[in-house]
């Protein structure tokens, strides 16, 4: 039986060298969180977590604190979700419950091409073409929202049109693409038989999109809101066109801001000084701890509904 | 279809053309300070045209220029900010001035002309401390009597670091106390006010976009972009516009030889026509080439630039180096050398 | 009740009502959506091609307020990408293969699968930082393999991905019936399931290459940039995105329609990759 034997070694080395190449995808891995590790030890050990609370970003005395980056990358990352999520959500109830059948696909294809288009395109659009409009709309916001107590804080700014809500904006027509088509998916893997039964108790579609087909996607939908805010947070080109680069942690959306990846961005390729030098790969560091555990969140949420999916059918 | 199969062949033309002919060619890299970048480009553009070198500058920014010829990624690094003699000393570096230029504060008014307004440089630091919010501020008003101003300010400033910041705050840091104590001197500062800009272009963008701002950008790039620079009060007290002759007048005291790594820095001189802000872009390179062909090449195209450079440079407004300070240029390329100790220019 | 009194009963007639707006609010999401599309791409092709001509594929990117065109830059941005998907193809193939034929629900495997969904998604300006860590920290060099390194991590993630999805769609039956006839497994997977599977490959591949077409952030820290016209990869090469990026920001008309014509230029290959990468995925799987 020699041939069943070499058969086996082949195979062995078969599955040798593929698993070389899967643990290679783990190295790199690795060796990204590594190489954040030890460029931003300097960073960690010296000024520790205090690094993160402080809003001081000063290459003059070689003081750097994280905080207004990372405010702003929240900032513009929640304001893309509070735009985004309710514009895919409609998206994908129109895509799944009231679309004709013939323009479900091209449709469909259309969304996802928003997300093919390059981020830099994304930039571009928003300072050449949203900057000026934003600029010229400011006013307007700032007299009447603007003039609301408390929240109207948030609506006071320059009139320039470079701003973090700008950048929230475009993150925001940006991440549609992802959330819509992922809840386009889930939606679609509810059972025909529990709307059916739904339908015919009279329920009307919004009824059952809302008290069925929801509370049965649930961890799919969040799941899928994970992956844009993933997507949000990490996004460099289109924000750094428009964000305005400034280290300002401020109420008013029409300030300029600045989020990790943009400063980054501008930052990176000329800080000559080590502890500049760390504090960036350190906020590179949170900026890639924030996106493994949102989007590891997505992943773990997405496939529960996976295994749930399985078990009913 | 036609279209772009004549695209196609015209491409590959081109492009079996300029692979033959750059195959041989030294190629050379530098980065660093976004001031001269306009004049590095065009020297290399005229460069490549009559020697088929490619001299490949990229503006990062002076901050950059320093730390990318530290860890040695480039050939030659360019900043702005003159590195002190002992920094030269520890990186093994040498140093030396390529060009002059001057920095200019702009504006976005509709009601006021390129040279109309004018500011004192108090009255400037106070802006970009955020003192002064509104066009129609006395301190402003009071300079410039025939002036119809008014609006919110909005601040310009870069957002990386760079020599023209460095000139700018070293200006501002000579003429007003509570700058040069709260912000200080640098290439990249913690900026009490503003937006920022990425680059002398990113500062024209904005700049051009946003009415009622004022920034500041390397005066080639003012001039270009028709911005509206403005007039400012120099140290004897006199207001002068910015152009050649102004940064020109500024530089003729300057002591090229008696400061170390040739570093001076020319803000705020004496002379009724001196442009306050005028300053030199330096180049930096490694003592000791470990190749040295590369670090020849770079030394040739400076040689070529400094003795045929100097009709582009005016064209842009920069003021070329005289005759006298280049050949002190050449005495400090003289220590250059190779691996060995050998001198190789 | 009859249906007359159906259709006046108060709370019918409110769920009617919520049921319509809810349903007319999920049509103008749709209309937003389709506007942005549509919005972004009509800017696109009037701005971009106003710059279209010859020359934007001949000449070299120019000094600042001359003309020229993107010739270097596009030259060097196929170069990169070229060499990335070069690089990441075979990385990305084995790795699928391991994941749906050899590892399938072993630790290893599933850890693999997990990572490589977080490698999708994650922060592409962190891949720069780390392959200038790497290698141009390294080498002492910005350099065009730099860049095509980081493209390659990028491209990886999206050839696996598509490459297990598609090995899973292979019917059982086949690779029992290729093993019935003694192959071992490397055989059933290179010669059956792999080769069911072409289409699908060859669609992870151009999904992969839309991808990293357009990436700019991780080329600002690895491929630098060129003035001229460079075929050498190790040293720094012009690319679209950074020219794009750098031009677009720029205060001169010339470089900022030059920029409109990159963009579109690469809007343009982007979304043709996507739409062949659809057509052949649905080629092969009807």
């Amino acid at each position: 039986m020699s041939h069943s034997n070499s058969f086996r070694r082949q195979d062995a080395i078969f599955a040798r060298t593929t698993q070389f190449f899967a643990l290679l995808v783990l190295a790199t891995l690795a060796g990204i969180i590594a190489t954040l590790v030890i460029g931003s030890w300097q960073t960690l050990t010296q000024t520790g977590p205090k690094f993160f609370v402080s809003d001081v970003w000063d290459p003059v005395q070689n003081l750097y604190g994280g905080m207004a980056p990372l405010w702003g990358t929240v900032v513009t990352a929640t304001i893309a979700l509070l735009v985004g999520v309710p514009l895919s959500f409609g998206i994908a109830i129109f895509l799944t419950e009231m679309c004709p059948p013939a323009l479900k696909r091209p449709l469909g294809t259309a969304v996802e091409l928003l997300a093919a288009v390059p981020s830099i395109i994304y930039g571009m659009w928003g300072l050449f073409i949203l900057t000026p409009l934003i600029a010229s709309i400011q006013p307007t916001l700032t007299a009447t929202l603007g003039q609301i107590p408390v929240v109207g804080v948030i609506f006071q700014g320059p009139p320039m049109g470079i701003g973090v809500l700008t950048a929230g904006l475009i993150l925001s027509v940006m991440v549609i693409p992802f959330i819509a088509s992922v809840m386009r998916d889930v939606f679609e893997t509810t059972p025909a038989i529990l709307k059916e039964s739904a339908y015919g108790l009279g329920a009307t579609t919004w009824e059952v999109v809302w008290n069925v087909v929801l509370p049965y996607t649930k961890a799919g939908v969040i799941g899928g809101i994970m992956l844009g805010l993933g997507r949000a947070l990490g996004e460099t080109m289109a924000v750094t066109f428009v964000i305005g680069n400034a280290y300002n942690i401020s109420m008013q959306l029409f300030e300029p801001g600045n989020s990790i990846a943009s400063s980054l961005a501008n930052e990176f390729n000329e800080a000559s000084d080590p502890a500049h030098m760390s504090a960036l790969i350190t906020l590179g560091l949170t900026l890639f701890a924030l996106s493994f555990v949102v989007l590891s969140l997505s992943r773990w949420m997405l496939s529960s509904l996976k295994s749930k999916e399985g078990k009913r059918t | 279809m036609r279209f772009t199969k004549k695209l196609l062949s015209g491409f590959a033309a081109t492009a079996a053309a300029t692979i033959t002919f750059s195959v041989s060619a030294q190629n050379i890299t530098g980065a660093g300070a976004t001031f001269p970048f306009p004049i590095y480009a065009k020297w290399a553009d005229e460069y490549k045209k009559a020697t088929n070198v490619s001299m490949n500058y990229q503006s990062i920014g002076s901050g950059g220029g320093i730390k990318q010829i530290q860890s040695k990624t480039v050939d030659f690094g360019a900043t702005d900010m003159p590195l002190k003699a002992e920094d030269l000393a520890k990186d093994g570096l040498v140093q030396f001035p390529a060009i002059i230029g001057g920095v200019v504060p702009v504006t976005n008014m509709d009601s006021v002309k390129p040279g109309e307004m004018k500011l004192t440089g108090p009255v400037l630091a106070d802006i970009y401390l955020g003192k002064i919010k509104n066009w129609n501020d006395k301190a402003i008003t009071d300079l410039n009597p025939g002036l119809k101003l008014d609006g919110p300010i909005t601040v310009v400033r870069r957002s990386d670091g760079s020599g023209t910041t460095f000139l700018f705050v070293d200006y501002l840091s000579k003429v007003s106390p509570e700058w040069k104590s709260k912000v200080g001197v640098g290439t990249a500062v913690s900026w009490p006010e503003g937006v920022g800009g990425k680059g002398n272009e990113g500062v024209a963008q904005y700049v051009q976009r946003i009415k009622g701002s004022i920034g500041y950008v390397e005066y080639a790039y003012a001039k270009k972009n028709k911005l509206d620079y403005i007039q400012l009060k120099n140290r004897d007290g006199q207001f002068v516009a910015p152009d050649d002759t102004t940064f020109a007048a500024a530089s003729a005291g300057a002591d090229w030889k008696g400061t170390p790594g040739m570093g001076v820095i020319l803000t705020d001189q004496a002379g009724a026509k001196s442009w306050p802000m005028t300053g030199a872009s330096f180049i930096l390179m490694h003592k000791q080439q470990a190749k040295p062909e590369t670090g020849k090449a770079v030394l040739k195209f400076f040689d070529w630039a400094l003795k045929n450079g100097q009709k582009s440079a005016t064209e842009l407004d920069y003021v070329p180096l005289p005759p006298a300070t280049v050949s002190l240029i050449q005495a400090e390329w003289k220590k250059i050398t190779d691996a060995t100790g050998k001198g190789i220019y | 009740m009859s249906a007359k009194d159906l259709a006046s009963n108060p709370i019918y007639k409110r769920r009617l009502w919520v049921n319509r707006i809810n349903m007319a609010m999920s049509f103008v999401t749709m209309a937003i959506g389709m506007a942005f599309l549509t919005w972004i791409l009509i800017t696109l092709f009037g701005k971009g091609f106003a710059a279209f001509g010859t020359a934007l594929f001949t000449q070299m990117t120019p000094p600042p307020g001359a003309a020229g065109g993107l010739a270097n830059a596009i030259f060097g941005s196929m170069m990169i990408v070229g060499a990335a998907i070069f690089i990441a193809t075979p990385i990305g193939i084995m790795t699928g293969i391991y994941l749906a034929e050899v590892g399938q629900n072993s630790t290893v495997a599933k850890l693999t699968r997990f990572i490589n969904d977080i490698l999708l998604s994650a922060p592409s300006i962190v891949i720069g930082l780390f392959v200038y860590a790497v290698i141009v920290a390294q080498v002492k060099h910005y350099s065009g393999w730099a860049g095509a390194v980081a493209l390659a991590i990028i491209a990886v993630p999206v050839v696996v991905r598509t490459t297990e999805t598609m090995l899973l769609l292979v019917p059982n039956s086949m690779r029992e019936a290729a093993v019935a006839l003694g192959a071992p497994q490397w055989r059933v997977v290179t010669m059956v399931t792999l080769r069911a599977v072409k289409g699908g490959v060859v669609t992870g591949v151009l999904l992969a290459l839309a991808r990293i077409s357009g990436e700019t952030a991780p080329l600002l820290f690895t491929a630098l940039n060129n003035q001229f016209w460079s075929a050498d990869m190790s040293g720094p090469m012009a690319n679209l995105p950074v020219v794009i990026f750098q031009f677009a920001m720029s205060p001169y008309e010339e470089w900022q329609q030059l920029a409109w014509g990159g963009a579109l230029l690469i809007t343009l290959a982007v979304l043709v990759l996507n739409i062949l990468a659809r057509v052949v995925f649905r080629q092969k799987t009807n």
